[in-house]
């Protein structure tokens, strides 16, 4: 479902992404780590272009991205993103949040689209805010009406860049229940997260990402229980002491 | 000092027929609200348009957006409009020139004159304020309509912009003031706007400081009405939850 060969991106002199190679299949969950400044949110951003690379090749569902010819407007609308700081539109209800882009970009009738916000809203806990503004909602519930946004687009990727990492404590795990129930769906999911705890239950591997290489690539068992890459070994090691 | 004064002037007969001071006035306002109204739709859509463009990725289309701002705010609005309304006609197509200069009411023609002058000069105001509302956005704003497959404009007219023109409404009213108080420059073309009839209410009349008095209340009077629908459209508009705009 993606494929990335051989990706490089520099700023400038900095090399952020070294040559990466990743192959997400279908219906699988990824969880990508690393210390910060790593290139695990430059690397998930490239994927539907709100990074460009300066080398390599990028494939989502058997489209290149890179390729000048691809319209990416249409590649984008099938793959949900979810931000750290979520970006809902501060001027939209919740349910016009949602409906915004089935109606303009999808040409879906308002009343399906408003249908569909509405189930949306239900699976992800949220039905009683379709009428509230952003600012009204919690951070943990507009990360709720975030993900259902990307899921009105019926994606057929979902990618998640740090959605929890701007969460107070408490609110973290009820945006961690709606990724898990969205990956038992089968949905495919890249995820850039620090939740280990997350990544143990859902991830069916677990890249880990250090000076914008992969450097290891694993099952959750083997990555937490048998790292193999000194750096990994570090970053665990440093996870655990807190 | 020795100074009579006579607010009763207003209503005595300026001699010309059968029209009183205030008639003058009234006209005076008219002309004011004709040029203030025009000039600022001019301004509104133009300026709002080269807004946009300058925070275009595009280098060519910011860049030509960028000379404008340039050079209509480094220029004296008085001398813009004398190059508008003695230079720029006699560099018309000869047709035009003599419709403009021969057929066309004095009056009309420096009408004219003055609503592409100052319509133009407020534009590349209100481009400023209007980029600075759309860069004053937080820039996941862009990044969460790229995502879901906007095209530019698309971003622009569902996302940025909505929240862009609530963040500038204020710095607006205050460039929709400064095209009333700049459409005084007119009575120096001859145009009778308000300033223009004062000026003529007191060479008349002698009554100088009642004349501009008058005037002067009329602007002000004009300028607090504005101020205060424009405050009401603000509230109107608040996005719910958000005292103030950005943030996140």
């Amino acid at each position: 479902m993606i494929k990335l060969i051989n990706v490089h991106k520099w700023f400038k002199d900095l090399h952020v992404l070294n040559g990466v190679n990743l192959n997400v299949n279908q219906g699988e969950v990824v969880v990508v780590c690393g210390p910060s400044g790593s290139g695990k949110s430059t690397l998930i951003r490239t994927i539907n272009q709100l990074e460009t690379i300066s080398e390599g090749e990028i494939w989502v569902d058997g489209k290149s991205v890179t390729d000048p010819k691809t319209d990416l407007n249409l590649l984008r609308a099938e793959v949900g993103f979810v931000f750290q700081h979520f970006n809902l539109y501060p001027h939209l209800s919740v349910l016009d949040n949602i409906t915004l882009s089935p109606i303009r970009v999808k040409k879906m009738d308002k009343a399906a689209a408003d249908k569909l916000a509405v189930e949306l809203l239900e699976r992800v806990g949220l039905a009683h805010k379709k009428d509230a503004f952003p600012a009204q909602l919690s951070g943990g519930q507009q990360q709720r009406v975030a993900i259902a946004r990307g899921l009105a687009m019926q994606p057929k990727v979902m990618l998640f860049d740090e959605p929890t990492s701007a969460l107070d404590p408490e609110m973290v795990g009820e945006v961690l229940q709606v990724m898990r129930d969205l990956a038992k769906s089968g949905m495919t999911m890249m995820c850039v997260t620090h939740e280990m705890g997350f990544a143990r239950d859902v991830a069916d591997y677990v890249v880990f990402v250090d000076q914008g290489q992969i450097v290891e690539q694993a099952t959750p068992e083997a990555f937490f229980g048998n790292p193999q890459h000194e750096r990994a070994k570090q970053f665990l090691g440093q996870l655990r002491a807190h | 000092m020795n100074y009579n004064w006579d607010w009763n002037i207003f209503f005595k007969s300026t001699g010309i027929g059968n029209e009183i001071y205030l008639d003058w006035y009234i006209t005076g306002l008219g002309w004011t609200l004709a040029l203030a109204l025009a000039a600022w739709l001019v301004a509104l859509l133009l300026g709002g348009l080269l807004g946009v463009m300058r925070t275009l990725p595009n280098k060519w289309l910011s860049g030509i957006a960028t000379c404008y701002v340039e050079l209509f705010r480094n220029v004296p609005l008085l001398v813009q409009l004398f190059i508008w309304y003695f230079v720029v006609p006699d560099y018309l197509p000869e047709s035009v020139q003599i419709w403009f200069k021969q057929d066309l009411n004095p009056a009309v023609s420096a009408y004219i004159s003055v609503v592409v002058c100052l319509g133009l000069f407020t534009a590349a105001r209100v481009c400023e304020q209007v980029r600075t509302g759309i860069q004053a956005l937080p820039k996941g704003q862009s990044n969460a309509a790229q995502a879901v497959g906007f095209t530019v404009a698309q971003s622009y007219r569902y996302v940025l912009l909505p929240q862009a023109f609530r963040v500038v409404i204020p710095p607006l009213t205050s460039e929709f003031l400064n095209v009333f108080k700049n459409s005084s420059v007119a009575s120096l073309i001859g145009l009778m706007e308000i300033l223009a009839q004062a000026k003529q209410t007191a060479e008349f009349s002698a009554n100088i400081f009642e004349a501009f008095t008058l005037a002067t209340l009329i602007y002000f009077t004009l300028n607090m009405s504005i101020m205060k629908v424009m405050s009401i459209v603000e509230k109107r508009v608040r996005i719910p939850g958000l005292m103030v705009e950005g943030g996140k």
